[in-house]
């Protein structure tokens, strides 16, 4: 810490950082454009200039911009020097000549960073007479929309997009005043993190497209803190609601886990709630009922059966909770196949053993030499691809630090590090985006990716078993070995029990942080909750023990075999589903209850990193939509909090959970925490000349958020965030007040409790059962899953952005005797399937891929060996 | 045996406006400092500190020390490697033609002073970065390079010496910024021609992130010749504290237009009575921009002044390239400025606001009160941008170098400014 003089009072600052940083650190107002917390500081935009002196004097000083300015020892600026203060007011002024007076039409409007640092420096008329500059806006794709006339040449966008999220078709052009943010010709951004330019752009040129479709001013809608729940990372959200429809997604800030950044998936996901595939009332065999008719028919249906229940890995712990108090813990069965099952367990007992912890994506990008085994990143954990990117820079750093560059220094950083890069080792059965990056890559067959980890753990402790020679193994092990931070990722997309035990002997072996990516948003919770199998569950029905199936929140095609699947809902003489969304299941029900989303309902779900968090309601859900767990509590609990605490009594191991965020009992100063912003326009008045009364806000008996915009006007703990505000900061810039210093932990604590640690005295024998190499057999391919951020994950698909981007199904093959485009048939797994052939010479000799999660190639279990068969 | 001459660089240059080749140079005497610093047992430091001896500056325009700015190069074996040697011939500051010159007519000196001041900062690599539109010089430098290729004047282990250099000719794509130190080496990257934070300053991070030397053409071309001859001598080729000889230019409506080589802290007077025989007739003096068009004017008052470094300082201005482009009374003070701010304002990166922001309204505020319909308030808004161009509120010297003619403009003609709002029209017209 360093003691810096700013007007004359003495605070307590970062002296690793810079002085705007230390100011906005200390709740000062100063305010600037293209410096960001995550981008660091260029000194483009001029806008935080202060006046610094050389010591106490010193009477004239000169002006410094902030953003530029090491907040050592003894620094004495001044903001409210008048030349400081009339530099601002200037610079504001040189922004604003071409900026289009288009606020009221202006979807930033009322939350612009733009318009707050025009009102603090006091600008408020043009002087500028002339006429102002056009550009003609791209179509980007169907997530951002462009709209350069309002851009004030801040470059955040550039930065944000090629420096730190690696994307390339997102450039600046042209010069002067006239510089044009875009891309080479219209089309869609090929950045899996687009949508984050809505955040970092401090004007409207790059704004949220899928709220425009439905806009409402920020002051307008009604958020709610939530959790993603399109992968297993559980990044942090705000829901945004207006009338019953969800509007947008915004970034929630989280230190540990997604920080300033959302995926694509994770940001445009979310309109799957307003889909017309949703299902808004119970239905009985077909025909819509009352809430009252269903509950008593799934009450008789229960009296009279003999049920079971199915739970869901994208369900809440409490949901599957009341399921299983429901049927009894005898009668619950997991919503994962049993191979998912028991990799997920596998990889929770590996966490536990220790000895490092999974990391956060924060320690994830300190991380300094990376071995990713085994995963997509990219496809499968998009925001740790992000991370990953950050993390490659970490040795590169440590070297630049000879050069005495600050790290806030951002370009002269990167002028030192240029395209160096630090050690990342990627192993996959196919090509990924991250392979760019990479020091090296590896490509093959599962088998053979377990067997390159084996050998790895065997370089690093030669007590460590390994079969066969991997040349890239040496190399691999010397890597993380030198490293400060070495992380290993890995995980069940290659459906594989030996590359996870594999990435788990290297961990052990070198001492490095493991984590296991997750593929739904509650995986890692319903492992932890314990469960029968699925199969079991099937057997169950099959044997007659069982002849009324409960299926919460699961497609259960995406599980398990077609034919498997059909045989289970034509044995069970009653099947009750509750869901979401029209699926394979809902149509062949007896009865179907609407169960809320993440935006209708209050839950907990426990991320890949083994993070218990909490998600709340953003609206009132209309008809008789309502949580899974209300429906199956049948009004034995009255708020999430009762049924909290009868799982913490029931399943111990999870009252940590219990902690994710405050009780609904929860008040700040007597006040609960408002979900809507203060009204800046007449939404209250519509009704104005009939009644002035407004009426009474529905009650929230689950949660210490209220339905209003009266509350608490202070910074609630992180899990009780809905949106960000701070006198005078209605952009998402306002999440500075929020932390403890620009950057760092929030002040009310990151939300999460960590549910997975590991024990201190672990286990570190290895693991030894080595499969054989992979060898390739005449006239058949061994099928692998081919992941997609836009198509694998089943909710976000019916978003109609996502959908837009999203796969369809195909095979894909490295060349061999079939063309690209042709229609062939495949068979494995019981299934025959007519699909197009995509040639990816990425793939291995022998292994051939199929698209992950769409249909009809959704719960194959793949790996498996199958025939492909051309129809030409 | 080299002639000592007063005009050391430019007395090889033919009469007939060709290029010295390699055998007329190396017969006047050339690549014979290369020998004396290769073989002769000079090493780096020695180089550097006959360089310091000689007080060269920069000819850039700056007149940064070039030993110093050699100094900070780290060397030896544990320094990161490769070394860069470039050589600024990006020649775009408006009525500046000195560099052009020394490339077109004598291509083997610059490159004999590369190879020499490579050898000081131990340079691996060097590129002669060329203002695109020279295409002559690039036609004679890229055969003046072939030529000391083949001679073994460059490439690997030089005349048998320890030492190695790659030179290379790089043509520019073309903007103002990449005469700009660090705009150049993002242009030499591949990048947007846009300045670099500073620190790190390039010797020590520059092209590709290694330590890099970015020195002028003319400066280059003094180096030779002070390993031939000595500190001593080249500080005395100059009439004040600067030292050597210098390339002065003149431009504008005068008798003989041109380019001189003479003694560092030559009068202004001098060079323009003298050398450019004075106004034409019928046209009066009333000011000039003494380095190219980002030095402040100086007017009638100034004419005795040296063109050096310091003397020109004291006067308010800077000697800048030393290339004067000159104001006459048939003139147009304001269309003359609005001329220049069009130029910076076209030339702006488009990266910190100030420059891009001001210079382009202040160039719509000149150009209205050219076209008559000035406004009461331009003056203050003009004096305002000027005033947000101060080195140090901007993120490099392109503003503040356009901040010197609009101030000093309105400084020495404030009643042309005024004439041409009140008269909505430009009295010239």
């Amino acid at each position: 810490m360093s003691t810096v003089h700013v007007d004359g009072i003495s605070y307590q600052m970062n002296a690793e950082e810079n002085v705007l940083h230390g100011c906005l650190s200390a709740g000062l107002n100063l305010p600037y454009f293209c410096w960001h917390p995550a981008l660091g500081s260029v000194g483009a935009c001029r806008q935080c200039a202060v006046k610094q002196f050389k010591d106490e004097q010193d009477q004239h000083g000169k002006i410094v911009m902030a953003c530029m300015t090491p907040a050592v020892e003894g620094t004495r600026i001044a903001i409210q020097d008048p030349e400081a203060v009339a530099f601002r007011a200037a610079i504001i002024e040189g922004l604003m000549l071409n900026h289009p007076h288009d606020c009221p039409v202006c979807d930033e409007g009322g939350e612009c960073h733009l318009q707050d640092m025009t009102v603090m420096t006091g600008h408020d008329y043009r002087r500028y007479e002339f006429d102002k500059r056009t550009f003609r806006n791209q179509h980007l794709g169907p997530f951002v929309n462009h709209e350069m006339n309002r851009c004030i040449q801040c470059y955040r966008c550039v930065r944000y997009y090629r420096d730190y999220a690696g994307g390339r078709d997102l450039d600046a052009f042209a010069s002067r005043n006239t510089v044009f943010f875009g891309r080479h010709a219209d089309g869609v951004l090929e950045n899996e993190f687009s949508g984050n330019l809505v955040e970092i752009c401090p004007t409207g040129v790059f704004t949220d497209k899928t709220l425009k479709r439905h806009y409402t001013r920020k002051w307008d809608q009604q958020f709610a803190p939530s959790i993603c729940v399109h992968c297993g990372l559980g990044c942090n959200t705000d829901v945004g609601e207006h009338s019953g429809t969800v509007r947008r997604i915004v970034n929630r800030y989280n230190h540990e886990v997604n920080g300033y950044f959302l995926c694509d998936r994770g940001r445009f996901g979310y309109e799957f709630v307003n889909s017309d595939h949703r299902i808004r009332e119970p239905l009985l065999k077909g025909k819509a009922i009352s809430a009252e008719t269903a509950s008593r028919q799934l009450r008789d249906t229960l009296a009279s059966g003999k049920p079971i229940g199915i739970g869901s890995p994208r369900a809440s712990l409490e949901s599957n909770f009341a399921l299983r108090t429901l049927v009894g813990p005898d009668r619950f069965y997991s919503g994962m196949a049993d191979s998912a099952a028991k990799l997920a367990a596998l990889a929770i007992d590996i966490l536990r053993r220790g000895p490092l912890r999974s990391p956060t994506l924060r320690e994830v990008e300190e991380c300094d030499a990376v071995f990713v085994l085994g995963e997509d990143v990219t496809n499968v954990a998009p925001r740790m691809a992000l991370a990953l990117r950050q993390s490659v820079r970490r040795q590169p750093i440590e070297m630049a630090k000879e050069f005495k560059i600050p790290l806030w220094m951002d370009h002269g950083l990167r002028d030192a590090i240029q395209d160096q890069k630090g050690p990342l080792y990627i192993a996959t059965p196919y090509a990924t985006r991250l392979d760019e990056i990479a020091t090296a890559t590896f490509h093959a067959a599962p088998d053979d990716l377990a067997r390159l980890g084996f050998a790895v753990a065997n370089a690093l402790d030669p007590q460590a078993p390994s079969r066969g020679d991997f040349p890239l193994a040496g190399e691999i092990a010397r890597a993380l070995k030198n490293a400060k931070k070495p992380l290993v990722i890995s995980g069940q997309s290659c459906n594989s029990e030996a590359i996870i035990q594999a990435a788990a002997n290297v961990a052990m072996a070198v001492g490095a942080m493991l984590s296991f990516t997750a593929p739904e948003c509650n995986s890692v919770g319903a492992m932890l909750m314990g469960a029968n199998p699925l199969t079991a569950a099937f057997q169950a029905v099959k044997d007659g023990d069982a002849d009324t199936l409960i299926i919460l929140e699961n497609d259960l095609y995406r599980r398990a075999p077609r034919a498997d699947v059909d045989a289970l809902l034509s044995a069970a003489a009653h099947v009750i589903l509750l869901d979401h969304l029209v699926n394979g299941i809902s149509g062949k029900a007896e009865l179907v209850l609407p169960s809320g989303t993440f935006a209708e309902s209050d839950g907990t779900f426990i991320s890949s990193e083994g993070r218990a968090q909490r998600f709340f309601q953003a609206c009132v859900p209309s008809g008789a939509i309502q949580e899974s767990w209300r429906w199956l509590g049948r009004g034995s609990w009255k708020s999430l909090d009762e049924v909290l605490a009868a799982m913490a009594t029931a399943l111990p191991q999870l009252a940590p959970a219990c902690d994710a965020a405050p009780s609904a009992q929860f008040r700040i100063a007597g006040a609960k925490v408002p979900r809507s912003p203060h009204r800046a326009s007449g939404r209250t008045a519509v009704l104005a000349d009939i009644n002035v009364s407004e009426p009474k806000p529905p009650d929230d008996p689950d949660s210490p958020l209220s339905f209003s915009m009266e509350g608490a006007p202070t910074h609630p703990p992180g899990s009780l965030i809905p949106f960000v505000w701070a006198p005078g900061w209605n952009s998402i810039q306002a999440t500075n007040s929020y932390q403890k210093e620009i950057g760092g932990p929030l002040r009310g604590g990151d939300s999460g409790v960590r549910m997975v640690e590991p024990t201190p005295f672990h286990d570190r024998s290895y693991f030894s059962e080595i499969p054989a190499a992979f060898e390739p057999r005449e006239g058949e391919w061994l099928l692998v899953s081919i992941y997609y951020i836009f198509g694998s994950d089943e909710l976000s698909l019916s978003a109609p952005g996502v959908a837009e981007l999203a796969a369809t199904a195909h095979v894909a093959v490295n060349a061999g005797d079939l063309t690209e485009g042709e229609e062939v048939e495949v068979r494995c797994a019981g299934g025959t399937f007519r699909l197009p052939v995509r040639i990816r010479p990425d793939l291995p000799r022998g292994v051939a891929g199929l698209s992950a999660g769409l249909a009809p190639l959704a719960g194959l279990g793949l790996p498996e060996w199958g025939t492909i068969v051309s129809l030409t | 045996m080299t002639s000592v001459t007063n005009k050391p660089l430019t007395k090889n240059m033919p009469q007939d406006g060709s290029a010295v080749d390699l055998r007329a140079y190396e017969q006047a005497g050339g690549y014979q400092a290369v020998r004396t610093v290769l073989l002769g047992g000079m090493t780096s430091k020695t180089v550097t500190d006959a360089v310091k001896d000689a007080n060269l500056r920069g000819r850039g325009g700056a007149g940064f020390p070039t030993a110093k700015k050699w100094s900070f190069v780290p060397l030896g074996k544990d320094a990161p490697n490769p070394t860069y040697l470039i050589c600024n011939a990006d020649e775009m500051e408006p009525g500046t033609f000195k560099d052009r010159l020394l490339l077109e007519r004598d291509p083997h000196q610059l490159i004999e002073g590369m190879i020499i001041s490579g050898f000081a900062i131990e340079a691996d690599v060097a590129y002669i970065f060329l203002r695109g539109e020279y295409v002559q010089a690039a036609e004679r430098l890229s055969r003046a390079i072939v030529e000391a290729y083949d001679a073994h004047y460059l490439g690997k282990n030089i005349l048998g010496s320890d030492y190695s250099l790659e030179l290379y000719l790089h043509l520019s794509g073309g903007r103002y910024m990449c005469g700009e130190e660090t705009g150049l080496l993002n242009a030499l990257e591949g990048k947007r021609a846009n300045p670099r934070s500073k620190p790190p300053f390039p010797p020590v991070v520059g092209l590709f992130g290694k330590p890099t030397v970015v020195n002028n053409v003319e400066t280059l071309c003094c180096v030779p010749h002070i390993i031939n001859h000595g500190g001593e001598w080249f500080r005395a080729l100059g009439r004040t504290d600067d030292a050597g000889t210098k390339l002065f230019g003149v431009s504008g409506k005068v008798k003989r237009p041109g380019l001189w080589e003479l003694p560092m802290g030559t009068t202004i007077r001098e060079i323009l009575e003298e050398h450019a025989g004075g106004m034409r007739d019928g046209v009066t003096f009333r000011a000039l921009l003494p380095g190219g068009a980002s030095t402040d004017f100086v007017t009638e008052e100034h004419l005795d002044t040296p063109m050096d470094f310091t003397a020109m300082t004291k006067i308010g201005s800077r000697m800048g390239t030393g290339t004067m482009i000159v104001l006459d009374d048939q003139t147009c003070p304001v269309g003359m400025t609005w001329n220049l701010m069009h130029f910076f304002a076209q030339e702006s990166c488009g990266w910190c606001t100030p420059c891009w922001s001001g210079l382009g309204w202040v160039e719509r505020i000149l150009q209205s009160m050219e076209a008559g319909r000035g406004q009461p308030g331009d003056l203050d808004k003009l004096a305002s941008q000027a005033g947000m161009w101060g080195p140090g509120a901007t993120f490099c010297a392109l503003a503040p170098g356009a901040a010197e003619p609009l101030q000093s403009a309105m400084k020495y003609f404030p009643e042309d400014f005024e004439r041409h709002i009140r008269e909505q029209r430009c009295p010239w017209r």
